[in-house]
């Protein structure tokens, strides 16, 4: 049994009271606690919570937002989703499994540290940047503002 | 942002230019444009998880209509852009970001 970890977002209703956000949640908290896994974190003020829909969903143009990271099981999350297609006045929910691109994110930067300070020695400098060196990569460069211009070509 | 920015040399270069020239045409009204070379947004920001809930950053890649924006525009990588689509799909299907706007 392998435990994984995902992001559970869900988009209520606007018009949705407390009461239902509430129940919503202990919904999937029922399954999870059923289910033998765990909720690591509960999100829903901003970002989340009420939030403007980039579209409209059955003519609401706004939705309350719920991000849960769960600890569990695929079966867990098979689970869950079945359970969210089938329950009403939810507009939208996706399941993402996150700790596959986490650890791949954080040995990418793993990566790229070492190869820095590789090369900073190869150089004869200290393995890790000084105070005071001087600026690099973002700090000074101007792109990004211009970045764009080329997107009015659209007819 | 710059478009055939300079080639070093090679068969490239011909093209390059083309580019250039048409690009310029329209820009150079405007006065004083620089042609900058392009880089992959996320290569050099570091950004290795391109995050679907990261709607300011998604965004920018979202031109009005809704579309995504082309790599030959953006200056994306290929890798990057691989990730920067899966991420927009999955916030479209949140309405995060619009499927099309008219």
């Amino acid at each position: 049994m392998s435990n994984r970890t995902y992001e559970l977002i869900y988009v209520l209703k606007p018009d949705a009271p407390e009461t239902e956000v509430a129940d919503m949640h202990k919904q999937v908290a029922d399954i999870v606690e059923r289910m033998g896994g765990a909720i690591d974190k509960t999100e829903n003020v901003a970002p989340w919570g009420r939030r403007r829909l980039a579209y409209e969903i059955g003519h609401h143009k706004e939705g309350f937002y719920v991000l849960e990271v769960i600890t569990g099981s695929a079966e867990l999350m098979k689970e869950i989703d079945r359970r969210l297609k089938v329950t009403e006045g939810l507009l939208r929910h996706l399941i993402v499994r996150v700790d596959e691109s986490t650890i791949k994110a954080e040995r990418m930067r793993a990566k790229r540290t070492e190869e820095s300070r590789r090369r900073r020695v190869a150089r004869g400098l200290p393995p890790d940047r000084q105070p005071g060196e001087g600026p690099q990569g973002e700090d000074n460069d101007d792109s990004g503002d211009l970045m764009f211009d080329g997107g009015e070509m659209e007819a | 942002m710059a478009f055939g920015g300079p080639k070093r040399g090679g068969p490239g270069g011909a093209r390059g230019k083309d580019a250039k020239d048409a690009k310029g045409g329209d820009k150079r009204r405007g006065g004083g444009f620089f042609r900058r070379r392009k880089v992959c947004k996320f290569c050099a920001d570091k950004i290795d998880d391109i995050n679907y809930k990261d709607v300011k950053l998604l965004s920018g890649f979202v031109p009005e209509r809704g579309k995504v924006l082309p790599r030959r525009i953006s200056g994306t990588c290929a890798k990057h852009q691989r990730g920067l689509r899966v991420a927009i799909v999955r916030a479209r299907q949140l309405a995060l970001l619009p499927y099309a706007a008219d």
